[in-house]
């Protein structure tokens, strides 16, 4: 299902809200910003955030001397639009292997992301191989290999409790020795104020960084769109440790609005790789702004 | 945006606390700075306003008003309806001697549902409980393998079933648990959409066969202001008896324990604190609402002292101290159960006062395990006498402990200046009463 006609399908009041003001076209005052104002906050925009951004429009209405309602709509969308427009593309493959590494805190879904992304680089003919570095939770491993099977991707494994930072080298040696395009790895979820967990992880890069100087040459952010302001928290952690290059929303088929995203990309400036909107193989899609800013409030 | 809920409200205090007397201007400023501060720790918006209007009738009110020191006033005031609105007070679980009890846990996928069974698990056996984990979950690749990995690894058994479908499976583990005679049932089901009609069918339906005593909806502590939905809807559909909030171990504020109980009457049961099996606390809304107002956790933190502090040993510890025959051995051992008790920085936190100042300082728990490694690589005479590290002896300690000369130094000179305090305690002590210098010397 599609980000966009989930929307038509799907929520929402706010965007019935909004849509009651909008659509009277009346002349606006005080209650269209407040109905935007707790759209934005109620999407986990943030008020910080929700503030600055009425602010900012209030600014551009008076200067472009609007007074339509709905032109007015469409400026704030397409702000929020740009927000979360980060550009920093790396998107082709010229080192081999590729090396993606997959972060996050517990419960995301970067286990499941990992399987949707192995399944569209197969889709385009790369040669895909997972490697499974979350070593702590139970079950993680087998996981992993289910989802190497159902994509036909190689997988690199060692026994639970084993040192995620040599399931890393190995993985990498045997994308080498095996003519591998992606080697995508998975990582424990921890959340980011356990200290020795975040050192791991940069063990684990500093461990892949001295055979293979170009890799990781992605480390992705995984967040899961339920989450409130402490994404922030996390991403600041993560980013701080690793250098985030990208971050995936996941979980986008429910009714959070994943407003958090747009703080992300504003405080971080890290790109939005590809969203999450459902179980399925194909439910991993590419990120286009102004589709997920429709989904937040409406398209009128 | 990153500032604590709890620094939020010290700067209103601190505000309040500067006058004599507050007016309503006073309260109004500082009920908006409430509601910023509920909002940035994820409370729903909904609640907040309720919330807020609340707090500021009843500071309206001419108990606070008329009181010699508002600012306290309104301190209790704002932690007293925070309790009341997290349950006011804890319900008991309480179970059934003579039958089979069932618990079914649900959420959302992610939320923590197999780990909070497993703990649900460990946690009744110490109450003498006779669990069996039933592994629901057939949709999540390997969701089996992880709950019968736990359930091995706790000696617990685990009913699954990979042939069938989860009402079945839900089916055969009552079953199975009667003719074992287990006395209580932990189903752990799939996580799921709350707009995905089929799945909250299935879980209606594993719900109506196995007749919960206790149906736990399971939420992490960091969902945004998407918790009353789901909340809401898990509610009208299975109408679940208590809350689970997990991955409270981070530093989420959990607003969402506010805005759950507001939609659904539900108090929150338990706490989830950390991804090891016991790693599961009673809920105390009292607490709660003591960390989110900043004034710390003084209580878990002696609670927790008390579990892993060896009283025997500090009696020896305290002899030790008062006649200054303290060694480095000693030290080790005081260290290693101040690490018992969990990482320093979460510790830390649990002091009043100390969550606002925390803010910006690392806590290098790593640091504690470099001193450790470093007493590790001493011999025991050393440990003994350590005047009699020279040298020689400090590369060789450095070497083994993978630290630097450096490093070793700092430890000697730093247990050194510690014997000197602990000598002139005595003398103080002496005068007054050995036992309150003592107290004083300690840290912790």
């Amino acid at each position: 299902m599609n980000l966009f006609t989930r929307l038509k399908e799907g929520l929402s009041k706010t965007r019935s809200q909004i849509t009651s003001i909008v659509g009277s076209d009346s002349n606006f005052g005080e209650e269209f910003y407040e109905s935007l104002e707790e759209a934005m906050i109620s999407a986990d925009i943030g008020l910080e955030l929700s503030l600055e951004i009425i602010d900012r429009l209030k600014f551009e209405i008076n200067s472009l001397k609007i007074d339509s309602v709905h032109e007015a709509y469409t400026i704030f969308k397409q702000m929020l639009a740009k927000d979360l427009d980060v550009i920093k593309m790396p998107e082709e493959f010229p080192p081999k292997p590729w090396v993606t590494m997959v972060v996050g805190v517990n419960g995301v879904g970067k286990t499941t992301t990992i399987g949707k992304m192995a399944h569209e680089l197969r889709q385009s003919g790369k040669k895909v191989m997972l490697g499974a570095a979350d070593t702590f939770r139970a079950g993680a491993i087998e996981q992993l290999r289910i989802w190497a099977q159902r994509t036909e991707s190689q997988f690199v494994s060692q026994h639970e409790g084993a040192d995620a930072a040599s399931v890393a080298f190995d993985s990498i040696e045997a994308a080498k020795a095996r003519d591998t395009d992606v080697l995508l790895l998975d990582t424990a979820g921890r959340l980011h104020t356990k200290v020795n967990l975040m050192n791991e992880l940069q063990k684990i890069v500093k461990v892949i960084r001295r055979n293979t100087p170009h890799a990781p040459n992605e480390i992705l952010l995984v967040v899961d769109a339920t989450t409130g302001q402490n994404a922030l928290k996390q991403a600041k952690v993560f980013n701080d440790i690793l250098g985030i290059t990208g971050l995936i929303i996941t979980k986008l088929d429910g009714t959070a609005k994943g407003g958090v995203a747009l703080a992300l990309t504003k405080t971080f400036g890290i790109p939005i790789r590809k969203i999450g909107v459902g179980e399925g193989l194909d439910d991993l899609q590419d990120f286009d702004p102004m589709d997920y800013v429709n989904a937040m409030f409406g398209d009128i | 945006m990153f500032e604590e809920l709890s620094n939020r409200f010290d700067s209103i205090f601190k505000k309040l606390r500067g006058r004599g007397k507050l007016t309503e201007e006073n309260i109004s400023e500082a009920v908006r700075d409430v509601k910023r501060a509920l909002l940035e720790a994820d409370v729903n918006y909904k609640v907040v306003k309720k919330f807020s209007a609340h707090v500021q009738e009843k500071a309206l009110g001419s108990q606070v008003l008329q009181s010699i020191t508002p600012g306290q006033q309104f301190v209790k005031l704002v932690h007293d309806e925070l309790t009341g609105l997290m349950g006011g007070s804890t319900r008991q679980i309480k179970f059934h001697n003579n039958r089979l009890n069932v618990i079914v846990l649900a959420g959302l996928q992610g939320s923590g549902k197999t780990t909070a069974s497993a703990k649900l698990a460990l946690h009744f056996r110490k109450q003498g409980h006779r669990p069996l984990l039933v592994a629901c979950d057939m949709y999540r690749a390997a969701a089996v393998d992880q709950l019968e990995t736990l359930g091995k690894s706790l000696n617990i058994p685990v009913y699954s079933d990979r042939s069938k479908k989860p009402v079945e499976i839900a089916k055969n583990a009552l079953e199975y648990a009667k003719d074992e005679s287990l006395s209580l049932v932990i189903i752990d089901t799939a996580g799921r959409l709350h707009i995905d009609t089929e799945m909250m069918a299935e879980l209606k339906e594993i719900c109506s066969l196995s007749k919960p005593d206790e149906i736990f909806f399971v939420a992490d502590a960091m969902t945004g202001q998407d918790a009353v939905n789901v909340a809401e809807q898990f509610h009208r559909e299975v109408n679940f008896s208590g809350v689970i909030l997990t991955k409270l171990d981070g530093d989420a504020r959990g607003g969402a324990a506010l805005s759950i109980l507001d939609v659904t009457g539900v108090p929150v049961q338990y706490v989830g604190v950390s991804e090891k099996p016991d790693g599961l606390e009673v809920f105390h809304p009292e607490r709660m609402a003591s960390r989110i107002l900043g004034m710390g956790d003084i209580i878990s933190l002696v609670e927790r002292a008390q579990e892993t502090v060896d009283l025997e040993q500090n009696k020896k510890l305290e002899k030790k101290i008062r006649k200054n025959i303290f060694t480095l051995q000693d030290f080790l051992d005081q260290l290693r159960q101040i690490k018992k008790m969990g990482p320093l920085s979460d510790l830390l936190a649990m002091i009043p006062g100390m969550g606002r100042q925390l803010q910006n300082t690392e806590i290098d728990n790593s640091a504690l395990g470099k001193i450790e490694a470093i007493i590790c690589s001493m011999t025991k005479v050393e440990r003994e006498k350590p005047q009699i590290i020279d040298g020689n002896r400090k590369r060789r300690i450095a070497s083994g402990s993978g630290t630097t000369v450096q490093d070793v130094n700092k430890l000697l000179k730093q247990f050194d200046t510690m014997k000197q305090m602990m000598k002139r305690m005595n003398k103080i002590a002496g005068k007054r009463g050995q036992n309150a210098a003592l107290r004083s010397l300690s840290p912790f």
